[in-house]
């Protein structure tokens, strides 16, 4: 069954009848035997939640078929979807109790205007590199108040806080996809707001080091 | 809206790495099958899997589906 070419897979799925249903069994068992030992670090894993996979997989892989350039092997690919199903199914169940208002909300935080940057550091630095990194953390923070989008600083306060893509947008009603770029985009226009202020990427990596 | 001193500092990392080149999540799961091939091969990687490593750097959603991908692929399917 693994052993079809790449080209056979896409064909028997690309078709109707028998021969796909026989190409749809083999990949279902080739994701049900894998799953459960692959999961191992992530605790017991239900056998409804593989059975559940594999049939999301299945799904998927038809959705994407024309995705697939056949620059890995079929199965590797097909294995790859399947990863991403289980995880966010994983995260879905992680994350059912955490609305993202609460997130947001949390308490104990300095707000962004007042972050004291220099203050305790780890290890003490030189005071030119404290004094440098007081001036990124002040000009970020500066930046994520005037230069972004109300999304745009939610996302990302959201990932910094921890929650994953999906997760955010499943609650903002918009896909990963669409988180990942709303984030990109901010992080972009936060970069060249450091640049317009004069701070270059080497400052940035000489404060943090 | 309010962000603690590590947050910030996690920040400033992430956007001084911001490339404007990066992949999606989408393209990534797209390439993730080859780059997990060819990564395992101890190939080198090609421009169009570089995007897909620097990409894994920046997402832990799909660091995570490539730790799970290389497990799926050291199971045995029999």
């Amino acid at each position: 069954m693994e052993d079809r070419s790449n080209e056979a897979w896409q064909e028997a799925l690309r078709g109707e009848g028998a021969e796909r249903d026989r190409a749809l069994e083999d990949l279902r068992r080739v994701i049900e035997r894998r799953l459960p030992g692959a999961l191992r670090r992530h605790g017991d894993v239900p056998s409804a939640l593989v059975a559940d996979v594999a049939q999301l997989t299945l799904v998927r892989v038809l959705e994407r078929l024309r995705d697939f350039e056949g620059r890995s092997r079929f199965t590797t690919w097909v294995l790859a979807i399947a990863a991403r199903e289980a995880m966010t199914e994983l995260r879905r169940a992680r994350w059912k109790d955490v609305s993202l208002d609460a997130l947001l909300d949390e308490g104990g935080r300095a707000p962004i205007e007042s972050a004291d940057a220099g203050a305790a550091p780890s290890s003490i630095p030189a005071p030119e590199a404290a004094t440098l990194k007081r001036q990124v953390l002040a000009q970020l923070a500066r930046a994520m108040e005037q230069d972004l989008t109300e999304r745009q600083r939610t996302v990302l306060q959201a990932e910094l806080a921890g929650m994953p893509q999906e997760e955010i947008g499943r609650r903002l009603g918009i896909s990963r996809n669409a988180i990942y770029k709303t984030a990109h985009d901010a992080r972009r226009k936060l970069r060249a707001a450091l640049t317009e202020a004069g701070v270059a990427g080497d400052d940035i990596a000489q404060a943090f080091a | 809206m309010s962000l603690s001193k590590e947050q910030l500092e996690t920040l400033a990392r992430i956007v001084d790495a911001t490339r404007d080149d990066e992949i999606d999540c989408d393209t990534c799961l797209r390439d993730l099958g080859q780059y997990a091939e060819v990564t395992l091969a101890g190939r080198a990687l090609d421009e169009a899997l570089g995007r897909v490593r620097a990409h894994l750097a920046f997402c832990p959603e799909c660091e995570e589906e490539f730790a799970l991908l290389e497990a799926l692929m050291d199971e045995s399917g029999d």
